[in-house]
């Protein structure tokens, strides 16, 4: 439904994108995860069709943005980073006014208003002005602006910021719904985020794509992913460090903490022997006679594949 | 083109209501009202009473003035507010052209205007009731004006979108509007005559809007007038959507 093919996009001599492609389908919830400035929200915009791209070619359900913008544009819900809206307006004002630019109308308009307020729970604010709400009503009420012509495709540009966690959740959850039938790209910070509602994720540095893949595969490119963390009672740590390097499939041994129970983490020696790893620490254990408090395999963290493949922006620091 | 019409109605309908949400509106309307009344009865300055003739000269004149301050206030806003609040990202990403949304919020700020300028009819039942005045002239007088305040305005919602700040937009356009008055304004006129080659002179002149409005007052709808302020509105609405253009691309 969305297809980006090499997206540049230059503000003066700096390239604040340069040459993402991706494409999206229905079914699909997109997580565009990157650090601040990494071209997220240029991104969207252009895809949104609000700036032009310098290079490269946006489509929207088989419609070319700058060459077709009206078409494309009416596939498109959108909800921009900090969520604006009329503040002169009053909440149904503003609901009304956006669902008579996306061509609803009559009784049509007015069943697609009351069905977003309930989705977005604006119900007990519908007749408030909009600059008397607080952010997490006006949040909703730019995202339900973005819902109430029941697209085919949502652009959201950190969907939750700034929603406390019951409103975090509820969003969520409605992503997640909506998903299933409509094409979604949104961006966030939140990497739980991520795993809970994206069915793909990619990870944006500096303009490029730098990870591509399902939360379960950007998982496993972390350095834990596969290590087993064990602890025991009744052992000392040297003797457990060194018992447990005797086997084979293990590389390398850490010690967590050394008190009255030990925990250590083993990374395994190649991914291929990740799986008997838990299995020859816990027979091991058992020989030796420890009691095992626990004992898992660590999935590896978002974050921490995050923070290994986006390089801190030292460059820019040392220039401010 | 029926869906051209409708988002442009669309847009029209939510500027004006938001003049008329707030106290603005009615704040805007009462000094106008106040300051066209004083300039026109006030015997220094429209001197209505002591002309002693049926006629709205004495409150048409100062319309070129009291509009110079007043609609630079009404149209500030309109497209810089929309660059502070974020909401232009909003609505370029809507489905509707530039040229429908900058035809909307203008139409709709002069629609308010005009609104304004209706309500000064009583001025009319008053000439009525002291003497025999030519409606005539009345109403080409009103015509004229309304494309002043047009003028005007379609200057302001250019400076607006240069800048996110109010204050500078409105400064800006005043500056822009003065200088439109004084090309042609007699003391200006005379001073160039005394250096400047005639084909200079009249090309200056008839730049401004004061030469255009007045020949309204006489009665007389030329088509060269309507001509004049309309591209000025047409060049300054074009010129809008270029500016806001080039915005989104840099």
């Amino acid at each position: 439904m969305i297809k980006v093919e090499n997206l540049k996009k230059a503000f003066g001599p700096k390239l604040a994108v340069n040459g993402i492609s991706f494409s999206v389908e229905r079914g699909e919830v997109l997580g565009f995860l990157g650090p601040n400035g990494a071209g997220k929200s240029t991104t969207m915009r252009m895809i949104t069709g609000f700036i032009p791209p310098t290079e490269g070619r946006v489509t929207v359900g088989g419609n070319d943005i700058t060459t077709d913008p009206i078409a494309a544009k009416r596939l498109i819900g959108y909800l921009p980073e900090n969520a604006p809206a009329y503040s002169d307006m009053t909440v149904r004002g503003f609901l009304n006014f956006s669902a008579q630019i996306r061509g609803l109308s009559g009784r049509e308009r007015n069943q697609a208003i009351d069905r977003v307020v309930e989705l977005c729970f604006l119900n007990s604010v519908i007749h408030q002005s909009v600059d008397t709400l607080s952010k997490g009503y006006r949040h909703r009420t730019c995202f339900a602006q973005s819902i109430i012509h029941d697209p085919d495709i949502l652009i959201l540009d950190e969907p939750t910021d700034g929603l406390d966690p019951n409103q975090k959740h509820e969003v969520r959850s409605i992503i997640k719904r909506m998903g299933e039938k409509k094409a979604i790209i949104f961006s966030t910070h939140i990497l739980e985020e991520v795993e809970a509602v994206c069915s793909r994720a990619i990870i944006v540095d500096r303009g490029e794509i730098v990870a591509d893949g399902t939360p379960d595969e950007l998982k496993k490119k972390s350095p834990n992913a596969g290590a087993v963390v064990l602890t025991v009672r009744g052992a000392e740590s040297e003797g457990v460090k060194e018992r447990l390097g005797q086997l084979g499939t293990v590389d390398t041994i850490l010690i967590l903490d050394d008190s009255d129970t030990i925990t250590v983490k083993a990374t395994p020696k190649s991914a291929g022997s990740q799986n008997e790893l838990a299995s020859n620490i816990a027979d091991s254990a058992n020989q030796a006679g420890w009691r095992i408090e626990e004992l898992r395999t660590e999935e590896g963290k978002l974050d921490e594949v995050f923070r290994t493949i986006t390089k801190p922006d030292t460059a820019k620091e040392a220039a401010a | 083109m029926n869906n051209g019409f409708s988002n442009t109605w669309a847009i029209l309908k939510r500027e004006l209501s938001g003049y008329f949400s707030s106290p603005v509106a009615y704040v805007f309307i009462v000094i106008f009202l106040v300051l066209i009344g004083f300039f026109t009865f006030s015997g220094n300055l429209g001197g209505f009473f002591e002309r002693d003739e049926a006629s709205l000269a004495a409150f048409f004149t100062w319309h070129p003035w009291i509009y110079l301050f007043l609609v630079p206030a009404v149209g500030m806003r309109l497209w810089s507010e929309e660059r502070r609040q974020g909401t232009l990202e909003l609505l370029f990403t809507m489905p509707i052209t530039a040229g429908q949304a900058i035809f909307g919020k203008f139409l709709a700020s002069w629609l308010f205007l005009i609104l304004a300028l209706i309500l000064t009819f009583p001025i009319i039942f008053t000439v009525e009731y002291l003497g025999d005045p030519d409606f005539g002239v009345i109403i080409c007088g009103y015509i004229g004006s309304a494309l002043l305040a047009g003028g005007y305005l379609a200057i302001s919602c250019m400076t607006s979108a240069i800048t996110r700040n109010q204050v500078i937009s409105f400064i800006l356009s005043v500056v822009i509007c003065l200088f439109l008055i004084l090309a042609g304004f007699q003391p200006v006129t005379d001073m160039l005559i005394q250096w400047a080659p005639g084909w200079l002179v009249n090309v200056v002149s008839s730049l401004s809007v004061m030469t255009h409005f007045f020949s309204f007052q006489r009665g007389v709808i030329d088509t060269r007038d309507l001509i004049f302020f309309l591209s000025l509105i047409g060049f300054s609405l074009f010129t809008t959507g270029v500016i806001l253009r080039s915005l989104r691309t840099n």
